[in-house]
C-alpha cells in the first residue's frame, strides 16, 4: 500500500506541473504591462521601471519561469502587486474558511448522493426513482450560488435559524460552525445532485450484468444481491464520479463565498482579478491547484482500498 | 388492396426518431422549454412595451403591479423587460462558446486520433491538464485576461468546453480509423480531410448533438455564474448573472430582485439538460439507462 502511495503521489507532480505552467503562461501573456496597471496610468516612468525591476519583469521568460518554480518549491508565493504584503501570510489567513467549507461540502455530497443514487437505481421506476430523478436533474440545472440565495432567504432570512453572511472568525468554534452551515449545505446539494445521478446509472448498469441475475437465481435475499454482489462492483466507477464533482465543486466556491460574503480563497481571487493584482492570482490558483491535486489523489487511495487489484 | 398497400410509405429514419422522441415526455418538455425561452427572448419586444435600460428614480425598488408584473430594480427599471433582453446574452454565450468549443475541441481531438504519435500525445496531455481543473476556475482565469465582454466571455466558455469535446472526438477517431469503411476509404485514395470530415464526422454526429445540448446548459449555467462574480458582459447590459448580483443587496427588502431572474436561468438550463437527455436516449441507443 505505501509503494501504491507513493506511486499515485509521483503521478501528481505532472498534473501539478501542468497547471501550474498554464497559469504562469497565462498570466504572463495578459495584454499590456503588469507594472503599468498596477500602478495605474498616471505612475511615472521610473516607477513603473523600478516596480518592473523589483517584479524580475525585466528578465527573459525562461529565468522568471524559473524563478517561478523556485519560489514555489521553498512555498515563497511572492508579494503582492498592489499592497505589498505577502500573499502567503493572506493565503494562510483565508485559507482555512476555504478549506472548512470545501471538506464538509464533499463529505455531504458524498454521504448524501452516494446512496440516493444506489437506492433509486434498485428502486428504478417507482416513486422514489422518479422524485430522486427530478431532484437531482433540478439540482443539475440551479447555479450553486442561486441555491445558496435560496436557502439564505429561507434558512437566514425566513426562519433565522442560521446567520445568513460572514465567516464567524476562527476563534469561537460555535460561531464559526453556525456561519459554515449554510454555505455548506449549498454547495454540498449541488454536488448530491450529481453524485446521485451519476451513482444511479453506474449501479444500474451493474445491475443488468449476468452476475447479478445468478446470484438472484440461486436465492440470495435481494439484500445480499444489491450489496454484496453489485455495489461492490459499482463502487469503483462511483467513487470515480465523486471524485469528478469533487473537483468542480471547487469551482462553485467562489461564487459561494461571494453570496455568503465568506472570507476565503475565492473571495481574494475576484478581488485580485478586479485589481489586476497578477502576482496574487497566479498564487492563488497554485493553491487551488493543490487543492485539485489533493482530491485526485484521495480518490486514487480509496481506489487501492476498495479494489486490492488496483493497489497491485 | 395492392393499391392500398403501395400508397403506405416507408417510414424515414428522421421520422422514426421523431416519433421515438416525442415518446418521452421528459424530453418533450425540455423541448419546450428551450423553444419557449428562445421566442419570449430573441422576440423581447413583441413581450414588453418596456426598455430594459430606460432608468426611473422615482419608482426604484417597486414591487411588482399589473404594469410592470415583475416589479422594478435600483434604478427603476422593468425587470420583466430586463429578464426577456437578458435571455438573449445568455442563449446567444450559450450557444455560441458550444460551436466554438465545438470547433476547437472536434478538430484537437480528430488531429490527434487521427495522426497519433506525438501530436496525439501533446495535444491529449493537455487535455488532460485542463479537465483535472474545475472548469468555472478556468474560465475565471481566461476572463482575468481578456477582461469582460460578450465576444470574450464566449471565449473563454468555449476554451471551457474544448477539453470534452476534444475527448469525445479522440475516442471516436481511435475507434474508427481502423474500421474497414475507413480503410476502403483510404485505399481508394481518399485523403485525411475527406476521410475525417466524410465518414469519422458523420458517425460522431449523434453524440455531438446530445453533448452540445447538455453542454449548452453548462455554458449557460457558467456564463450566470461568471456575471455573478462581476466578470461578465458588462452593465447596464443585463444578464441574469448581473441581475441576481444586483439584487443581492436587497434581498432583506426586495428578493424578487434576485429571484425572478435565477429562476429564469433554471428553467433555460433545465430545458436544455432534459433536451439532452431525451436526444441521447433517442441518438444514443446504447447509452441509454
Amino acid at each position: 500500500m505505501l509503494k501504491y502511495i507513493a506511486q499515485r503521489l509521483v503521478l501528481s507532480v505532472p498534473v501539478f506541473l501542468g497547471v501550474a505552467t498554464i497559469v504562469f503562461l497565462v498570466v504572463r501573456v495578459i495584454p499590456g504591462d503588469p507594472a503599468v496597471s498596477a500602478l495605474g496610468d498616471y505612475a511615472s516612468k521610473e516607477a513603473v521601471e523600478a516596480l518592473r525591476q523589483r517584479m524580475g519583469l525585466n528578465e527573459p521568460l525562461v529565468l522568471q519561469y524559473v524563478h517561478f518554480l523556485m519560489n514555489l518549491v521553498r512555498g515563497d508565493l511572492g508579494t503582492s502587486m498592489i499592497t505589498g504584503s505577502s500573499i502567503g501570510d493572506e493565503i494562510l489567513r483565508v485559507l482555512p474558511y476555504t478549506l472548512e467549507l470545501t471538506v464538509l461540502a464533499i463529505i455531504i455530497g458524498s454521504v448524501l448522493g452516494i446512496p440516493i443514487g444506489v437506492y433509486t437505481a434498485i428502486r428504478r421506476n417507482q416513486l422514489a426513482d422518479y422524485l430522486g430523478r427530478i431532484l437531482s436533474l433540478t439540482g443539475l440545472s440551479v447555479p450553486a450560488f442561486y441555491l445558496g440565495i435560496l436557502l439564505m432567504l429561507l434558512l437566514a432570512i425566513q426562519l433565522n435559524w442560521v446567520p445568513a453572511v460572514g465567516g464567524g472568525g476562527m476563534d469561537d468554534l460555535g460561531e464559526n460552525l453556525r456561519h459554515l452551515v449554510l454555505p455548506a449545505l449549498t454547495l454540498g446539494l449541488v454536488m448530491t445532485a450529481s453524485v446521485a445521478r451519476l451513482a444511479r446509472s453506474a449501479m444500474l448498469n451493474v445491475l443488468r450484468q449476468d452476475y447479478v441475475r445468478t446470484a438472484r437465481a440461486k436465492g440470495l435475499k435481494e439484500r445480499v444481491v444489491h450489496l454484496r454482489h453489485a455495489l461492490q462492483s459499482a463502487l469503483i466507477p462511483i467513487i470515480s464520479v465523486t471524485g469528478i464533482w469533487a473537483v468542480s465543486l471547487i469551482g462553485d466556491s467562489v461564487t459561494v463565498e461571494l453570496v455568503f460574503a465568506r472570507p476565503g480563497l475565492g473571495k481574494m481571487m475576484v478581488g485580485a482579478i478586479l485589481q489586476r493584482d497578477y502576482t496574487a492570482l497566479q498564487s492563488i490558483m497554485v493553491v487551488y491547484t493543490c487543492f485539485v491535486v489533493v482530491i485526485n489523489l484521495a480518490i486514487d487511495l480509496i481506489y487501492g482500498w476498495v479494489d486490492p487489484r488496483i493497489r497491485h | 388492396m395492392v393499391k392500398e398497400a403501395i400508397s403506405i410509405k416507408p417510414k424515414s429514419e428522421g421520422r422514426k426518431l421523431w416519433r421515438t422522441f416525442l415518446r418521452n415526455r421528459a424530453s418533450v418538455l425540455g423541448l419546450a422549454l428551450a423553444v419557449l425561452v428562445t421566442v419570449v427572448s430573441v422576440g423581447a419586444p413583441l413581450f414588453t412595451a418596456y426598455d430594459p435600460l430606460a432608468q426611473d428614480t422615482h419608482s426604484r425598488l417597486l414591487p411588482p403591479d399589473p404594469t410592470h408584473i415583475l416589479g422594478r430594480d435600483t434604478f427603476g427599471r422593468d425587470l420583466y423587460a430586463r429578464l426577456l433582453y437578458a435571455g438573449r446574452i445568455s442563449l446567444l454565450v450559450g450557444v455560441c462558446a458550444v460551436l466554438l468549443g465545438g470547433l476547437i475541441g472536434c478538430s484537437l481531438g480528430l488531429m490527434a486520433g487521427y495522426t497519433g504519435g506525438k501530436v496525439e500525445n501533446g495535444i491529449m496531455r493537455l487535455v488532460d491538464t485542463l479537465m483535472a481543473f474545475p472548469s468555472l476556475l478556468l474560465g475565471m482565469l481566461v476572463l482575468a485576461v481578456l477582461g469582460p465582454g460578450l465576444v470574450k466571455m464566449v471565449v473563454a466558455i468555449g476554451i471551457m468546453l474544448s477539453p470534452g469535446f476534444a475527448r469525445v472526438m479522440h475516442g471516436a477517431a481511435l475507434s474508427l480509423k481502423k474500421r474497414e469503411f475507413v480503410e476502403g476509404a483510404r485505399s481508394v485514395g481518399a485523403g485525411p480531410v475527406r476521410i475525417l470530415g466524410l465518414h469519422i464526422l458523420p458517425n460522431v454526429m449523434g453524440e455531438l448533438v446530445v453533448l452540445g445540448s447538455l453542454w449548452t446548459a453548462s455554458a449557460i449555467r457558467i456564463e450566470a455564474s461568471l456575471s455573478f462574480i462581476g466578470l461578465g458582459v458588462s452593465p447596464p447590459t443585463p444578464t441574469w448573472g448581473n441581475m441576481i448580483r444586483d439584487g443581492t443587496p436587497h434581498l432583506l427588502n426586495a428578493p424578487y430582485l434576485s429571484v425572478f431572474p435565477g429562476i429564469a436561468i433554471l428553467v433555460t438550463v433545465l430545458g436544455f439538460n432534459l433536451l439532452g437527455d431525451g436526444l441521447r436516449d433517442v441518438l444514443d441507443p446504447h447509452l441509454r439507462e
